[in-house]
């Protein structure tokens, strides 16, 4: 607790200026806003006593003063209103960029374990409830606080006694809003639940629909819906008990105080103890008590939820990232500077417990091209992604031009490095971004970047079809590039990769989704670009990988063959048989 | 699941929505008249207070005289246990309505889902249809527990407030009737803006949400460009944007509560300054001069809350907008009106008749498809990834209809047998296994409760799934995870052959899955389909050609047509697409040599075509 508040101080206390002068508006229209009934107490008392001599000219006078004061008073607000919720929109902004850039940090693994959906959760449910702490629920507490005090100075006063007697009712209500908002709140969350499992309900039903189907299971599955469905109407019907008693209680106590008033009140109007103004006035302040009365409860369960949902955040927060720069090394300044020698030295990796890569030893020069081939969970992406620090290697394991990775500075080792994953991600944007994504735009000028879009367009032979999307390389590709077939996204991200001038290409099946035909003549082109780079390349199809200097099979995390094309066909192993049935693939399409 | 769609706000108010919703309102006749009634009386006694003030300081304080004060106390008591019981009422009877309506709605969509044809399901995601039923409900809620009806309250307030200040005073009533103006005026100028920034702030939450959404998918990607601080850049500039709006609509309330309460003191004022000077020419009561001030500040809630309201009645029509386009979705596949019946024996023959099929537009998946299967046969499917086999299931079952030819069962087509009777034929193992939440019993049980207890042992021993599950701490009683994944895929593979076991079926229709698995569940797959198979008539869409060697006929599909049949020895002979399938599996597993090895290499360079 203590923890998470030292946590948010420095975000609330950079606004601490701001701050002081929007609690001080709220000081100033709080004491205007008690002046009111004061005024008020004055007229009553004027016209109800016989002895005094009013005039019209009094009245408007009052009038007039009122009017006057509730303008200062409403000015004030405003100015508290701006300032104080305007400070936790800062804050709320703050938050919020503070939290995406540390996810930039985290490493590709912490987004496997961490779901999507509970990370926007945190960022967008309870990141508002932070918000709900920091700005309202400050302004409610310090308003309320305020009002309660010097209203209930105010009307002891008045009468003491009256005072007294008249608040027991009030307190009634600041005790059923604490006591129903904890219930109200636990009953919310069944609903939730009970929501969430009907979710799931529906979402099995629908996702076995075929299964459903086949099997006649609709009326068992309506019925199943059928129970879910009761039961969320159940646990509302509790809420609704709840809520049917918390409202007209308030209501109630708050009557409550008001019949005291009004009984007790005009009897020491009667008796000569008070004024009947004052008694007009006593009334006015016990309806202003009433606020504070309920906000009381409401302001402690904001307090509340707002620290759960702080300290959810901070879980996120205060995670590590795995991969840092740890690098000191100034003689790899600059992506360019890369040559291009990779070295594998025995790489063991394990993942999650599980050892993935087991035993790895290779290595190819600058300019050289090292082809990956195995089967689903031979450990070739896992191989990959640890070259550009995707995932941690281990000291000692994985060498670009002899230098540990982890030694490189990340921007340097990543700048060097164009990787084409086999699910590519591409962002909801124009094509032409998409493909000019790693490229700083303002360096290159707008002319020159189209330029260069166009040319690694051309290299995918994506040209073309580009030309004749509607607004050609301006059309947006919709959210995941969900306009774009699986094989053109392949090839954008082709594309993408090969604008930031990589001194390593890595094609991990980046081009599994492409018609054989188009990625022959993608190879083709490619081959002059990948004479002065080095690559590293993971395929299914030998054609792709026949041409490499280096061929490694991995079976479970393991090197099982190595050599050139030629090699690997004279070992007649495993390479030797997927290339002859291969062969008979091809003799099938054509049939 | 993507929200942008979600987040749009339609108009407010649209009359034919409206009319179709407040249809749902019609079997509950009795109890919206109940809380309507409630919601009134509860309306009239919250106007009885002030009155009660007026008495006290005319009948008492001001001539003195204390009998009588306890009556209007108790009176007052009175009063308010009654608004307590009828608030209390009114909520209950209302919510409760609403709930039950929701309850019928999410009924009517869900039975909806269950009967709307395989294309529909397609082409929407389960993530959308789930907020049909979850969500967009709950928005129509809202409009009946606290919408409809609570504006009838509002209203009614706000007019007995009128005339009961009328009946005071009428001069003092106009007097305080000038405001009104100014707070509609005022109230119309908050509500234009407030919504319209509020449709900005959530356009803008919905761009930054999409925005993180897509980046935490995306993270790898970023990275490895190192496009981190371009990405925080535009992050900033959305989010400051959004801060900019809430700023904005800080703005709005900041001048719209300040403003009322100006209003409320202008309408305090006037009252003093006009019902003070009366008081003194002795033509207005010092009670009612106080009862007037305490109506007047009653004017502003029904008129803020009214303007709340609109808000909620916008997303509403958004929610049920969505819904009825959803419930007038036409049902693409449904029983035929009057269908032959037909005895529940099995199937004499079963025929594709020149059947094509596509799945868009003209992509026909199936071309001119013909063959019989007779009572007792045994047919094996064979062919190449994406040749069409796992379509001719989705067609026989109906999960979608023929573009042409037809599909006969004893000479009828299946069009015009009843939909439940025709899959009640089949027992289908589907390529995509797919278990239920539950015990493994109720996984092959599917809810048929007249399937009995030894039906389903007999069936597992049948198909060896015995071996695995007798293993298990709690055996048939074991739950499984969601989608089976404290299983392996052969046994969940076995589990869904003792599953078509149980449901005794007349037709069986194997469509094995694809996915490897070790060698010694492989051999037990392979005995229980000998199982499975014997004595029934069996269609097997094979991609372990190993499971169908045993067949009477095997049909050989290639790019949508039928282009070899015969037994497994007489394709063989035949050295046609059948014999390269055949060499293609035996391949992985050297058990024959491979003829022509150099031939092959000559003739069919890959590439180079």
């Amino acid at each position: 607790m203590f923890y998470a508040l030292s946590r948010l101080s420095p975000y609330i206390l950079l606004y601490r200026s701001r701050l002081t002068l929007g609690l001080g508006c709220l000081v100033v229209t709080t004491a205007i806003s008690l002046i009111s009934p004061w005024i008020l107490k004055f007229v009553i008392d004027d016209l109800a006593d016989v002895g005094t001599i009013v005039t019209t000219g009094d009245l408007m006078f009052y009038a007039l003063l009122l009017v006057g004061i509730a303008l200062v008073g409403g000015c004030s607000r405003f100015f508290q209103r701006r300032i104080i919720i305007g400070v936790s929109r800062d804050i709320e902004y703050n938050l919020r960029n503070d939290f995406f850039s540390h996810l930039q940090h985290l490493h590709k693994g912490y987004f496997q374990v961490h779901r999507t959906g509970d990370l926007m959760s945190r960022a967008t449910n309870d990141l508002s409830a932070v918000r709900m702490m920091v700005g309202p629920a400050i302004m409610y507490s310090a308003s309320t606080g305020l009002i309660f005090i010097v209203a209930t100075l105010l009307m002891l006063s008045i009468d003491v006694r009256l005072t007294l007697i008249t608040m027991m009712p009030l307190l009634l209500v600041s005790l059923s809003v604490r006591y129903f908002g904890v219930a109200i709140y636990k009953r919310s969350e069944q609903i939730q639940s009970k929501l969430a499992s009907m979710s799931v309900v529906v979402q099995e039903a629908l996702a076995g629909i075929r299964v459903v189907r086949a099997y006649r299971r609709e009326d068992f599955e309506l019925k199943r819906f059928e129970n879910v469905n009761r039961e969320y109407v159940a646990c509302n019907r509790q809420l609704i008990r709840l809520q049917g008693y918390f409202v007209p209680s308030l209501s109630f106590f708050l009557g409550l105080s008001a019949l005291l008033v009004l009984w007790l009140g005009s009897q020491q109007v009667i008796l000569g103890h008070i004024t009947v103004g004052e008694f007009v006035a006593f009334n006015a302040y016990l309806v202003m008590l009433s606020w504070p009365m309920i906000a009381f409860g409401w302001v402690t369960n904001m307090l509340q939820r707002g620290m759960a949902s702080w300290q959810r955040m901070l879980e996120v927060l205060d995670s590590e990232p795995l991969v840092t720069n740890l690098s000191k090394r100034r003689d790899l300044g600059q992506p360019k500077d890369v040559r291009g020698g990779i070295e594998f030295r025995n790489l063991t990796f394990s993942y999650n417990g599980e050892c993935v890569l087991d035993g790895i030893s290779a290595s190819i020069e600058p300019g050289q091209t090292l082809a990956l081939v195995g089967a689903t969970g031979s450990g070739k992406s896992t191989l990959l992604s640890l070259l550009p620090r995707l995932h941690e290697p281990p000291p000692g394991t994985v060498f670009v031009d002899g230098v540990d990775v982890r030694d490189i500075p990340l921007d340097v080792l990543r700048g060097a490095i164009g990787y084409v994953p086999q699910e590519p991600f591409l962002f909801s944007d124009t094509l032409s971004d998409n493909v000019a994504f790693g490229v700083t735009h303002q360096r290159t000028g707008e002319a020159s970047k189209n330029d260069q879009v166009q040319r690694a367009a051309a290299i995918v032979q994506l040209d073309k079809e580009f030309s004749e999307f509607p607004q050609g390389y301006d059309t947006f590709i919709g959210e995941r590039g969900i306009r774009l077939s699986g094989g053109q996204k392949q090839r954008t991200a082709l594309a993408r990769a090969l604008m930031v001038d990589p001194r390593i290409l890595i094609l991990d099946d980046a081009l599994s989704a492409v018609d054989t035909h188009t990625e022959e003549a993608i190879l083709v082109s490619l081959r002059g670009i990948l004479k002065e780079r080095t690559a590293i390349i993971v395929a299914h199809r030998i054609s792709t990988v026949r041409d490499a200097d280096l061929i490694l099979v991995l079976d479970q995390g393991k090197i099982v063959e190595r050599g050139t094309h030629e090699d690997l066909l004279a070992c007649n192993g495993r390479y030797a048989n997927m290339y002859r049935k291969q062969l008979l693939e091809v003799e099938l399409q054509g049939l | 699941m993507s929200n942008h769609d979600e987040e749009v706000l339609g108009k407010a108010y649209d009359a034919r929505l409206m009319r179709r919703l407040l249809g749902y309102l019609r079997p509950h006749k009795a109890s919206v008249i109940g809380a309507l009634v409630g919601i009134i009386g509860h309306s009239i006694l919250q106007l009885v207070q002030p009155y009660l003030t007026k008495l006290a300081i005319d009948r008492h304080i001001t001539t003195g005289d204390m009998t009588g004060l306890e009556e209007i106390a108790l009176l007052f008591f009175g009063v308010l246990v009654g608004s307590f019981l009828l608030e209390y009422a009114q909520m209950y009877t209302m919510q409760m309505t609403g709930q039950r309506i929701m309850f019928d709605l999410r009924m009517q969509i869900y039975r909806h889902f269950q009967r709307l044809d395989l294309r529909f399901h397609d082409r929407n995601p389960v993530g959308r249809m789930m907020t049909r039923v979850t969500t967009d409900v709950e928005a129509l809620n809202d409009l009946f527990s606290s919408g409809v009806i609570s504006i009838f309250g509002d209203v009614f307030t706000l007019v007995g407030v009128m005339v009961v200040m009328l009946l005071m005073d009428w001069r003092l009533a106009l007097v305080a009737f000038a405001v009104l103006p100014m707070i509609a005026i005022v109230t119309h100028w908050f509500r234009r803006h407030a919504r319209e920034s509020y449709r900005r702030t959530r356009t803008l939450i919905a761009r930054i949400n999409a925005f993180l959404q897509e980046n935490i998918t995306g993270m790898s990607t970023v990275q490895l460009f190192g496009q981190e601080t371009e990405q925080l850049n535009r992050f900033d500039g959305i989010n400051k944007r959004h801060r900019g709006a809430t700023v904005e609509s800080i703005f709005y309330y900041g001048v719209f509560y300040p403003a009322i309460e100006i209003i409320g003191a202008l309408a305090t004022a006037l009252i003093i300054w006009n019902g003070g000077a009366w008081t003194l020419e002795r033509t207005l009561t010092l009670g009612t001069l106080v009862a007037f001030l305490q109506y007047s500040q009653r004017f502003f809630r029904p008129i803020s809350d009214l303007s709340e309201k609109f808000n909620l009645l916008q997303s509403a029509m958004a929610s049920s907008e969505r819904i009825f386009a959803l419930l007038e979705t036409p049902v693409g596949i449904e029983s035929p009106v009057s269908f032959v019946s037909r005895s529940r024996e099995t199937p004499r023959s079963i025929t594709f008749d020149h059947v094509w099929f596509a799945y868009n537009d003209e992509d026909y998946v199936v071309r001119d498809l013909s063959f019989d299967v007779t009572s007792g046969e045994s047919v094996g499917i064979v062919g190449a990834t994406g040749a069409g086999k796992s379509t001719l299931i989705n067609l026989l079952m109906r999960f979608y209809d023929v573009n042409r030819g037809r599909i006969l069962i004893d000479g009828v087509d299946i069009r015009c047998i009843d939909l439940v009777e025709l899959r009640g034929l089949f027992s289908c193992v589907l390529q995509d296994i797919y278990l239920f939440s539950g015990t493994i019993e109720e996984n092959v049980r599917l809810g048929k409760e007249s399937i009995l207890d030894e039906d389903i042992k007999r069936s597992i021993v049948a198909v060896h799934a015995d071996r695995f599950i007798d293993r298990l701490p709690n055996g048939l009683k074991e739950e499984v995870f969601e989608r089976g994944e404290n299983l392996s895929v052969g046994q969940k593979q076995l589990l869904s052959f003792a599953r078509a076991l149980a449901f005794s079926p007349r037709v069986l229709i194997l469509d094995e899955a694809t996915s490897s698995v070790d060698t010694e569940t492989e051999l037990l797959i392979r005995d229980a389909l000998r199982v499975l198979m014997a004595g029934h008539t069996t269609i097997a869409i094979a991609h372990r050609l190993s499971t169908v060697q045993d067949v009477d006929k095997l049909l050989v599909l290639h790019k949508g047509e039928l282009r070899e049949v015969g037994s497994h020895q007489e394709l063989l002979r035949r050295r046609g697409i059948y014999y390269k399938l055949y060499q293609l599996q035996q391949k992985g597993k050297g058990e024959i040599p491979f003829p022509r090895m150099e031939d092959s290499e000559l003739n069919l360079r890959p590439r180079e075509a």
